[in-house]
């Protein structure tokens, strides 16, 4: 599964993309508590989940939304385009 | 093509022209240009960075304006929004909206500015002197996103 992560979650965690095995992790949240207990980056980047937003497969979700088969998940602070 | 994500500058009265062109009922355009502001409330800006997602900006665009489309009686829909390095006083974001009648395109066009500051995905990065910062997003443009709903 290929995730992505922008602005200052790529900086923290010091990846735009990469491969991961999300193992058995159901939900974009699961994803992120595996990361944050593989790697101490991780878990920093990760510390504050209220400001962080979630896409799988490039639409807009949340901690909850289920991430079975999806090719993309994305990892971003709240947007601020316009 | 209604929706564009580039690096590059863009002309509006050429966008304006373009749209309005093949259509003889349209009655009114409104226009908003989005600037990067050079004052801030931490101090003046040197430089800006825009970051977006690419894909996911372009889709989660064409979504706000099927949406637009969806509520207005629009003629025509433009928006271009840039990335990369931008300076104080650059242009960075374009909505058109053309209606046989004013209101729908005001209206319009206010939607999709207020829509696609809370769901597009860009990240902005201000420059003061040796300090870089990203920008936090801010309340107000939930509640004024927020005002359109039901």
């Amino acid at each position: 599964m290929r995730v992505l992560y922008f602005a200052w979650l790529r900086e923290r965690i010091g990846a735009a993309a990469e491969e991961i095995d999300p193992g058995d992790a159901a939900t974009a949240g699961d994803l992120v508590a595996r990361l944050s207990a593989a790697e101490p980056r991780y878990a920093a980047a990760f510390a504050d989940m209220a400001a962080v937003r979630v896409a799988v497969d490039q639409e807009m979700g949340d901690l909850a939304t289920p991430i079975a088969g999806a090719r993309e998940v994305a990892f971003f602070p709240p947007v601020t385009g316009g | 093509m209604s929706v564009s994500v580039q690096r590059e500058d863009f002309d509006i009265a050429a966008e304006m022209a373009r749209l309005t062109a093949a259509d003889r009922d349209i009655g009114a355009v409104v226009s908003f240009t989005g600037l990067v502001r050079e004052m801030t409330a931490e101090g003046p800006i040197a430089a800006m960075e825009l970051e977006h997602y690419p894909g996911m900006t372009e889709r989660a665009l064409e979504a706000i304006v099927a949406e637009a489309r969806g509520r207005w009686p629009l003629q025509g829909v433009r928006v271009i929004h840039r990335y990369g390095p931008l300076a104080p006083g650059d242009r960075i974001v374009l909505v058109l909206t053309a209606s046989r009648h004013r209101q729908a395109a005001f209206e319009a066009a206010e939607f999709l500015m207020d829509y696609l500051k809370t769901r597009a995905p860009f990240w902005k990065k201000q420059t003061r002197g040796a300090e870089s910062r990203w920008v936090d997003a801010r309340e107000t443009d939930d509640s004024a996103a927020g005002r359109w709903k039901g």
